[in-house]
C-alpha cells in the first residue's frame, strides 16, 4: 500500500494496514541507528520545527534526534507557560513559524485538538506528540514496535494498561491502536481516575492489579502524575503504590515472558518497584530506542506526502 | 411619525388570525387593527400578506459592555438583535465591572437610548460583584429599571447565599435567574462528561452539576414559596425535576437555548472552538428531552444566551477558549428549522416561546402580544425563505458561531420597535 | 518492432551469471577480503547467486549483504508518495574489504551513486566494485560497470525488465518493452 497521509494526529484516524506500515518502516531506521554513520540523506533539505507549548525533554529530544539522523534540519520552539497563558494565539504563532518556510511541524500542547486546528489552517505536515489528555501517537506507535519486536505479533495478546487512564493521552492512542491490532486490552486503575463510558472503546476495566496481571502478555504502567492526590483522585500515594503499583511480589503470578512497559519517566516505588523496573522483563530503555526508530519512520513518511487543504 | 403595516397575517401565541389585517402604530403602541384602514398621510409598509409576530424578547444575552467593547457593545448586541427580530433583550451583568448597582444600571439605559434600536433592559447580579459574599441593594436596582437579577456564568454558589437572595428578592418583588452548574463538579469541565469526552481526552462537565443546582434551587423555591427562573436547561433530568416541581405548584420558570435542541456533543469532536459553550452540548437524549419539554410547556421559552467572543480568543485551542456562542441571529431561523418544522411547535407555540412567555415571566406587561394598545414591536417574518448562515453576515461584532455554513429556514425581513423600523432585510 | 521483446532467457541468465562470477574471482585473483552486496530487489537476488557460483568454483562462502537505496535517492523531494523503505541488512564490517556491487540493470547510474553514498556510511571499504546483469546505457552520471552481462542498446521510451524466479515467482527472463 501506499502512504497517502500529510499529518498524523492520532492513530483513532489510521487503519491497520497504515500502522503496519509504519512499524514496517521502523524496523529499517532501527538498522539505521545501529550503524557508525548514524544518518541517512532522505530528509536533506527539510525543515523540522519542535514547537512545544508544553515542556517535555524526552520526546522532544528523541524527535530531534529522530530528524538529525534524516538530515532534516530542525529547530526548537518552546513556547513558555508564561506567553501561553497570557492567551497567545495559537494559531498566530504557528503561522509565524510556517512563514519561514517549514516543511513539517511537530507539536505539543495541553488543550486536546490544537493539532487538528493546526491542520486545518496549515500547510505544513502536523505531527501530534501529545496533546491534553488526548492522543500521544507516536509513544503509542513505539510501543506497538516494542510489543511487536518482542513477542512477534500485537494480534491475539492480552495487553494491560495500568494507572491514571482519566489524564493520560499515552492510554487513549494505546487504546486504539492495540485494539485495531486485535489484541486484547484491559484497564486497571483508581476508579477515581477511569473516563466515563471508557468501555465503548472496546476495552475490559478490571480494578484488581493481582487479576490483571495474572492473565496479560504485557503490562503497560503509566506515569502517575504527583498533583492527583492533591486534587483529591487518590487518598494517598502509599494506598496508590500498594494497589496499583508493581512489584516483584505481585509479579509472581505472571506470565513468565511478561513484558513490562512505561512510557517514562518512572516514579520508583511508586509504578515499579526499583528491582522490577531494571529487571529482565522491563523494557523500558527499549522503548526509548525504539522511539527513535518509530518517529524516524513518521517523518520519512509524512514528509514525502503533499498537502490536501481540509475541507 | 405614525407607521401602517398592511396585509399582515398576524400570529400571537393563541394562534393566527384569519385573513389579512393592517396595522396602525402609533406613538409607540398599536393603536389600531382592522381588515382595511385607509392610508391618510401616515408612512405605509405593505408586508403582501407575510406574518407579523410580536417582536421576540430574550432573556438572556451578553453584550460585553462595560469592558470588552471589542466583543460586542450595547449598540452592536442591539443590532444583531434587531437582524434576529428581537425587540426586547435582557443583558446579563457579567461584565467588567459587575453590573451590581443602580449607576451601572443608568449608565446602561443611557447606551441603550444612545443606540436607540431596541428595548435593552439590565440584568443587576445577585450579589455584589458575583462574588458570592453580599446581595446587591435590591430595591435600588428594581426602582433603576431592572425587572430580574442574576450571577450569571456562574451559579450563586452558596445554598445559603442563595436562600437569603431568595427571601430578599420575594420581599422586593424581583425575579432571580440561576444559571445553575455547581463550581465544584464541573470544575475544569470543558464539555459534556460522557463517551466523547473520553474520546476526546477533554475534562468533562457532568450533566450533575446541573442537575444538582436545580434541584437545590426548586427546594428553595418551594421552601421558601418564592419563583425562580432557570437559566439554559440543557438536560433531560433537570427537564424532568422541573416537570415535577411545576407539577407540585413551584413557581419555577425555564429557558432553553436554540444550541440545546439542535446540536449536540458530538460536533466537538470537530474542535470548533465555538462549539465550546456553558452548559455544554449535550447528548442526542438530551436534546430530544429538552423539545418534549418545550412542548409541554415544561420549559416556558427560548433564550440566546448570545455570548460574543473575538475570533482571538477562540483560536488558543479548544480548551483555552472561553465559553459561548451568539446566537440572537440565529436563534429565529433555528426555532423555524428545529421546532416548527420539525412538529414540535406550531409557529403560534414558537411565538408564545420566543416573546409572549418571556414577556410575561419578567412582567413586560405590554409585550409579546399583537393586539391594540399593545407596544409597537413587531417583527415581520418569511417562514419559508431559506438561507444560509454566513460568517460576513452578522452583524454582531463577534462571529462565533457553530452554525457558520448551515442552511436554515425561517427569515427575519423586518424588525419594527417603538413604531420604527430598526430593521429591514436585503 | 513488437512491444515486447526477449533479450535473455533462463539458460542466458544462468549462464550470464556463472560467467560474472568466474570474472570477479579471475580480477580479484581470488576470493580473499571479498563481499558482494546487492541493491534490493533483484540485485540481492543475483549477489545470492553469485555467491553460490563463487562457492562452487572456490569452494569458499562470501559474506553477502543487501542494501536498500531508499533513503539516498535524489528524487525523494520529487515523488508525491515516498518509497516504501526496507530494510538492509550487511552483518559483517566492510572496513578495508573488497565490495561487489550488484544490481539487475544499468541505467542513469542514479542508483548506484545512492548506493555509493549508502555503503561509505558503513565504513570504508578498500575497494567497491559493480555488476549487472544489464547495461542499457544512458548514462546520467560518470558511472560504469566491472562487470557487464549483457550490454543492450535501447531507446528512452523502451523499458528493460529483470524477471527472476525468487522475486517474481515466473521463469528467468529478460524482456524488452515499451514504456507505459
Amino acid at each position: 500500500m501506499d502512504w497517502t497521509r500529510h499529518d498524523l494526529l492520532d492513530l483513532q484516524d489510521l487503519t491497520r494496514e497504515e500502522i503496519e506500515l509504519i512499524l514496517e518502516t521502523a524496523k529499517s531506521f532501527k538498522e539505521v541507528s545501529t550503524r557508525d554513520v548514524k544518518k541517512v540523506p532522505a530528509l536533506r533539505g527539510k525543515t523540522i520545527v519542535m514547537l512545544f507549548f508544553e515542556s517535555s525533554t524526552r520526546t522532544r529530544a528523541s524527535f530531534e534526534l529522530a530528524a538529525k539522523r534524516l538530515s532534516a534540519d530542525t529547530i526548537n520552539f518552546s513556547v513558555g507557560a508564561s506567553s501561553v497563558s497570557k492567551g497567545e494565539s495559537v494559531l498566530d504563532t504557528a503561522k509565524n513559524i510556517e512563514a519561514m518556510n517549514v516543511d513539517m511541524i511537530v507539536v505539543r500542547h495541553k488543550s486536546a485538538g490544537v493539532p487538528q486546528m493546526l491542520r486545518d489552517h496549515l500547510d505544513s505536515a502536523v505531527i501530534n506528540a501529545g496533546d491534553g489528555c488526548r492522543a500521544h501517537p507516536t509513544q503509542a506507535l513505539l510501543d506497538l514496535f516494542t510489543i511487536q519486536e518482542k513477542k512477534g505479533r500485537v494480534e491475539g495478546l492480552d495487553v494491560a494498561i495500568v494507572g491514571d487512564i482519566l489524564h493520560s493521552r499515552v492510554a487513549r492512542s494505546n487504546i486504539f491502536g492495540l485494539t485495531k491490532l486485535g489484541a486484547r486490552v484491559t484497564l486497571c486503575g483508581p476508579s477515581t481516575l477511569m473516563p466515563k463510558d471508557i468501555e465503548k472503546l472496546g476495552v475490559t476495566v478490571d480494578y484488581d492489579l493481582k487479576n490483571v496481571i495474572k492473565k496479560v502478555d504485557v503490562l503497560m504502567m503509566l506515569r502517575l502524575q504527583i498533583e492527583r492526590q492533591r486534587e483529591k483522585f487518590l487518598p494517598s500515594m502509599r494506598e496508590y503504590a500498594r494497589e496499583f503499583g508493581v512489584n516483584k511480589e505481585k509479579l509472581k503470578g505472571a506470565k513468565k515472558d511478561i513484558l513490562i512497559m512505561h512510557p517514562g519517566p518512572t516514579n520508583r516505588g511508586v509504578e515499579l518497584s526499583a528491582d522490577v523496573a531494571d529487571g529482565e522483563c522491563s523494557v523500558i530503555l527499549e522503548q526509548v530506542t525504539n522511539g527513535v526508530a518509530v518517529r524516524m519512520a513518521v517523518l520519512y513518511l509524512l514528509a514525502g506526502t503533499k498537502h490536501e487543504p481540509a475541507e | 411619525m405614525s407607521l401602517l403595516i398592511k396585509n399582515a397575517i398576524i400570529v400571537n401565541a393563541d394562534g393566527e388570525a384569519k385573513g389579512s389585517k393592517d396595522i396602525l402604530l402609533e406613538k409607540g403602541v398599536i393603536a389600531r387593527i382592522a381588515s382595511s384602514i385607509p392610508s391618510e398621510n401616515f408612512k405605509v409598509v405593505d408586508v403582501e400578506g407575510k406574518k407579523v409576530l410580536p417582536g421576540l424578547v430574550d432573556l438572556h444575552a451578553h453584550f460585553r459592555e462595560p469592558g470588552r467593547e471589542d466583543k460586542e457593545t450595547i449598540e452592536t448586541g442591539s443590532r444583531a438583535a434587531a437582524k434576529g427580530g428581537f425587540t426586547t433583550v435582557m443583558c446579563m451583568p457579567n461584565t467588567s465591572p459587575v453590573i451590581d448597582n443602580a449607576m451601572m444600571v443608568d449608565a446602561i439605559f443611557q447606551k441603550v437610548r444612545r443606540a436607540g434600536l431596541i428595548n435593552v433592559i439590565p440584568i443587576g447580579a445577585i450579589t455584589k460583584g458575583q462574588q458570592d459574599q453580599e446581595l446587591v441593594d435590591m430595591f435600588e436596582m428594581k426602582k433603576a429599571g431592572c425587572l430580574a437579577l442574576s450571577d450569571d456564568g456562574k451559579s450563586v454558589n452558596s445554598s445559603q447565599m442563595m436562600r437569603l437572595a431568595f427571601e430578599y428578592a420575594k420581599m422586593v418583588d424581583i425575579l432571580l435567574i440561576e444559571h445553575c452548574q455547581d463550581p465544584d463538579l464541573s470544575a475544569g469541565g470543558v464539555m459534556n462528561e460522557g463517551y466523547h469526552s473520553t474520546l476526546l481526552g477533554m475534562k468533562g462537565d457532568p450533566g450533575l452539576s446541573e442537575i444538582v443546582i436545580v434541584a437545590r434551587d426548586i427546594e428553595l423555591a418551594k421552601y421558601l414559596d418564592t419563583r425562580v427562573h432557570l437559566a439554559h436547561i440543557s438536560l433531560k433530568r433537570s427537564v424532568e425535576l422541573i416537570r415535577q416541581a411545576k407539577a407540585q405548584g413551584v413557581k419555577v420558570t425555564a429557558e432553553v437555548c436554540p444550541h440545546h435542541f439542535s446540536l449536540t456533543e458530538e460536533i466537538v469532536k470537530s474542535f470548533d472552538p465555538n462549539a465550546k459553550v456553558n452548559p455544554p452540548l449535550r447528548t442526542q437524549e438530551d436534546v430530544d428531552a429538552v423539545k418534549k419539554g418545550l412542548k409541554d410547556g415544561t420549559l416556558d421559552c427560548i433564550a440566546t444566551d448570545h455570548a460574543p467572543h473575538t475570533q482571538e480568543d477562540k483560536e488558543v485551542g479548544f480548551g483555552d477558549a472561553p465559553f459561548g456562542m451568539i446566537g440572537l441571529e440565529t436563534a429565529f431561523g433555528l426555532g423555524v428549522s428545529e421546532l416548527v418544522d420539525k412538529k414540535v411547535l406550531s409557529l403560534p407555540q414558537l411565538v408564545e416561546k420566543m416573546s409572549a412567555a418571556p414577556a410575561k415571566i419578567v412582567g413586560l406587561e405590554a409585550k409579546g402580544v399583537v393586539a391594540e394598545g399593545f407596544d409597537a414591536d413587531l417583527v415581520v417574518v418569511d417562514v419559508e425563505r431559506e438561507w444560509e448562515v454566513k460568517a460576513e453576515d452578522f452583524v454582531s461584532k463577534s462571529k462565533n458561531s457553530p452554525f457558520i455554513g448551515k442552511a436554515l429556514k425561517g427569515c427575519v425581513e423586518k424588525t419594527i420597535c417603538g413604531g420604527k423600523i430598526v430593521y429591514e432585510s436585503k | 518492432m513488437t512491444p515486447v521483446s526477449k533479450i535473455m532467457d533462463k539458460e542466458n541468465v544462468r549462464r550470464t551469471v556463472m560467467r560474472i562470477a568466474h570474472e570477479i574471482v579471475e580480477k580479484n585473483k581470488g576470493v580473499e577480503d571479498l563481499c558482494l552486496v546487492g541493491i534490493r530487489t533483484r540485485g540481492a537476488v543475483l549477489a545470492e547467486r553469485i555467491k553460490q557460483c563463487i562457492e562452487k568454483i572456490e569452494g569458499h562462502t562470501l559474506e553477502v549483504g543487501v542494501l536498500d537505496i531508499t533513503l539516498y535517492r535524489d528524487d525523494l523531494t520529487l515523488v508525491d508518495t515516498q518509497p516504501i523503505v526496507h530494510e538492509t541488512l550487511i552483518n559483517f564490517n566492510i572496513a578495508d574489504k573488497k565490495i561487489v556491487l550488484v544490481d539487475d540493470v544499468l541505467f542513469t547510474g542514479r542508483t548506484i551513486r545512492a548506493a555509493l553514498d549508502a555503503l561509505v556510511d558503513f565504513g570504508r571499504p578498500a575497494s567497491i566494485q559493480l555488476a549487472v546483469l544489464v547495461d542499457r546505457g544512458h548514462r546520467e552520471l560518470p558511472i560504469r560497470a566491472d562487470y557487464v552481462g549483457k550490454n543492450i542498446p535501447t531507446s528512452l521510451n523502451q523499458d528493460v525488465k529483470v524477471i527472476l524466479k525468487e522475486t517474481d515467482e515466473k521463469e528467468d527472463e529478460v524482456v524488452l518493452e515499451k514504456r507505459k
